[in-house]
């Protein structure tokens, strides 16, 4: 038992140095192999550091000797798993064209491909084609459902059973499953749609409720105030 | 007299050009230990304001009478050399530094350097950037001076990894001293040296500072009026802005944004101070936010530069960097019309510089929202005309056959670039349905787009997406021109209103009244 508390406390405080080099000393090719440990810790421990990832693909940049592809892989389909933001192109514009034009490459520009488009249906057919290089990422499936939902509730007021089914990939009682834990926790609901079946009410936000949104134009940054101060007083 | 200067690339990388003998004039078509009276006049007086430390007249000797000479007596030859002035200023060694600097910065100007002159000028910017950071500087130089060393550095840097790709024209010799000296120009050596002045100098604490009342630093425009030295503070601060520059030539715009983060762009500062800080700060900005499809911050800080150059060129038509202010004034419009076409937010956009973009692009743009191949090519136009020069920092491979790769990492960006622009190609056509409609069921939609009402469905999502950025902390942040929700099967287009601004007229006249107030009360009544 003690051991296995040791072993998280040196963990935790390996990575608490790795992002200190990250931030004190990045330019230093001699940490390269503690940022590619870093990556693997991110796949197991399902954490991630966009800023110790770029370093070390800047690293690869400075010595494309060094480059491991596998570890490469594996940034790749952590920054997909940070979608909505655009993690992937910003490592993409940082890996070599020869480097991309390889088969793995290849298959996770498609599936990023298809996550920018909105196309679900094809994501997840060419994500159970390529189990390998997905399943190896813990957490990867979890990641790019709350990504579909993200999207769907920037879109939908009200969104049809048969297009949340298709974007989080879960269909027939495990989606009632799910659906009941978000109702629970996450403020949605159900509503008849007219004859065709389910639709799900998603909770309301500043981008699918027009109404909702701050008009942030017309907020004043405290420094102004300040300024009049003086004269309040 | 100066005599036109013969260049031969093999004498030159032979010939070390500071300590010449005179039975060599001939090989170089000049002489380097000639010293004109001028230019003697020149060393002196400014070695002189330099100990006084007189900044105005430093700033004067810097900017008018070095043009003035380099454009009278060396238009096609270099200054004399460093060895031959240096009695003239007590050999003083950091003295020596900075000429070498501006002989270097003058020879990159108006001739082409040999690998030699490349390394021997990177010997010279680790001698001077190592005097500055072992902290015995006691100079005061002008801001303007202490920028065209950081932005010099960052563009030797770029310019040697340029020639360095090119592998195929180069000679026996020139390969052997590129191998020998494999740590000129090192991309570890350049950003550390920047990442050093900006720790040594410890600038982002003083700028926190700064905010709390602590520390003074804009407000004298990094001066230092209390007998110190401004060089390690100012050339740290500077050097913020070469790191934003050399991620952005590496692809790294995240990294680059990151570095730029303590100064405050929203506001007047140091980097205001000199026109091309300002405008190189605010290029690399907007494109790094641009790669990022930030495009409403981009477009908000190309508006404010460009209309900044429009009202305050003529000022600059006599100072040598004009032509450069002018070259990328128009790069940035072509940048803005590339943002306003994919996130087409005219409102964001001044009168005078609409009129402008108009003029230069307005036809241009209006192609690019066509999104085929006409107006794919014009966005590969314009990007590969306005993007910075991106360059492979890694060492060349020596083995036969030698290839050129300079065009690689510029080749990389656009690829992508054009990638993102094909991903957003279906989102005009709804932009144009949805100003036209207040809701409009999605059947009915698809049948307009002439598509199948699953496929309408990805698409009004990568409209949401696309215009959907999340900014630097993490948030969503909406570019989104034109907006909609959809309640099962019918879209609701949502209305934009003129956005009214109380808070800001609301203060103006408080101020204004209590002045009024104030005047009122200084009335004597008898």
């Amino acid at each position: 038992m003690g051991r296995e508390r040791d072993t998280q406390k040196m963990q935790q405080q390996v990575s608490f140095t790795v992002e200190q080099l990250v931030t004190v000393n990045p330019y230093n090719p001699d940490i390269l192999p503690d940022l590619e440990n870093y990556v693997n810790e991110q796949v197991s421990s399902e954490t991630y550091s966009l800023d110790a990832n770029l370093c070390l693909l800047r690293l690869y940049q400075f010595e494309p000797e060094r480059l491991s592809t596998q570890i490469v892989a594996r940034i790749l389909v952590k920054a997909l798993m940070a979608m909505p933001a655009p993690d992937f192109s910003l490592c993409l514009f940082l890996i070599p064209e020869r480097v991309q034009m390889e088969e793995q490459f290849k298959t996770l520009i498609v599936l990023s491909h298809y996550l920018e488009t909105g196309r679900f249906r094809q994501f997840w057919d060419e994500a159970a084609k390529s189990r390998h290089i997905v399943e190896a990422v813990p957490g990867f499936e979890q990641a790019i459902q709350s990504y579909a939902i993200h999207l769907l509730s920037l879109t939908y007021q009200k969104v049809p059973r048969s297009v949340l089914a298709e974007a989080i990939n879960i269909e027939g009682l495990s989606l009632d499953k799910f659906l009941e834990q978000q109702m629970a926790t996450c403020g949605w609901s159900i509503e008849k749609g007219h004859g065709k079946g389910q639709l799900i009410v998603l909770p309301s936000n500043e981008f699918n409720h027009p109404e909702l949104k701050k008009n942030a134009a017309d907020s004043v940054p405290l420094e102004h105030i300040t300024r009049i101060f003086p004269i309040l007083g | 007299m100066a005599t036109a200067y013969e260049y031969d690339d093999a004498t030159a990388a032979a010939a070390n050009y500071d300590d010449q003998a005179g039975p060599q004039r001939q090989d170089l078509g000049y002489d380097p230990n000639f010293v004109p009276d001028s230019v003697k006049s020149f060393v002196v007086h400014l070695y002189r304001h330099i100990r006084e430390k007189n900044v105005y007249e430093i700033h004067q000797m810097y900017e008018t009478s070095f043009q003035t000479l380099s454009e009278r007596l060396f238009k096609e030859t270099p200054w004399p050399s460093v060895d031959a002035v240096a009695h003239y200023v007590d050999n003083d060694h950091v003295f020596c530094l900075l000429y070498r600097e501006m002989w270097f910065r003058h020879l990159y100007a108006r001739l082409s350097p040999t690998l030699k002159q490349r390394i021997d000028s990177w010997d010279n910017y680790c001698s001077l950037f190592q005097v500055v950071l072992h902290g015995v500087v006691n100079m005061q130089l002008p801001n303007q001076w202490l920028w065209d060393m950081v932005d010099e550095f960052v563009y030797q840097f770029q310019s040697f990894c340029q020639y360095r790709a090119k592998m195929k024209t180069k000679t026996e010799q020139e390969i052997a001293l590129l191998r020998q000296h494999d740590q000129a120009w090192n991309v570890y050596g350049v950003l550390n040296f920047l990442q050093a002045l900006v720790e040594k100098s410890m600038i982002i604490q003083i700028l926190e500072q700064e905010k709390e009342g602590l520390e003074q630093f804009t407000y004298t425009d990094g001066y230092d009026y209390n007998g110190g030295s401004n060089v390690l503070k100012v050339l740290g601060y500077f050097s913020m802005v070469g790191l934003l520059r050399v991620h952005c030539l590496l692809g790294d715009y995240h990294t680059g944004l990151k570095c730029l983060l303590p100064i405050d762009i929203s506001q007047q500062g140091v980097y205001t101070s000199v026109i091309g800080s300002h405008i190189t700060t605010i290029y690399h900005y907007g494109f790094a936010n641009l790669m990022l499809r930030r495009y409403v911050d981009a477009i908000r800080e190309f508006n404010k530069i460009l209309l900044y150059i429009y009202k305050t060129k003529q000022y600059h038509q006599k100072s040598p960097q004009y032509e450069q202010i002018l070259k990328k004034n128009e790069q940035m419009y072509a940048l803005l019309a590339i943002c306003l076409s994919l996130c087409p937010q005219v409102k964001l956009v001044e009168e005078t510089v609409n009129s402008q973009l108009r003029e230069k692009y307005g036809e241009k743009m209006i192609r690019m929202q066509r999104y085929d191949d006409e107006a794919f090519a014009i966005y590969d136009e314009l990007f590969s005309y306005a993007c910075p020069k991106f360059i492979t920092p890694s060492a060349p491979s020596f083995e036969e056959p030698l290839v050129n790769y300079n065009q690689d990492a510029y080749r990389l960006q656009l690829k992508l670039f054009l990638y993102e622009v094909k991903q957003q190609q279906l989102l005009s056509g709804v932009r144009t349905f949805l100003k036209v409609y207040s809701t409009i069921s999605l059947a009915k939609l698809a049948n307009y787009m002439e598509v199948d009402e699953p496929t309408l469905r990805t698409i009004l999502m990568t409209y949401k997406h696309k215009t959907h950025a999340v900014d630097s902390e993490g948030k969503i942040i909406s570019n989104a021109d034109v907006d909609f929700y959809i309640d099962d099967d019918m879209i609701h287009v949502i209305e934009s209103k003129p956005l009214k601004r109380y808070g800001d007229y609301f203060l103006r006249q408080i101020v204004k009244l209590e002045g009024v107030i104030n005047d009122m009360d200084r009335i004597k009544l008898d």
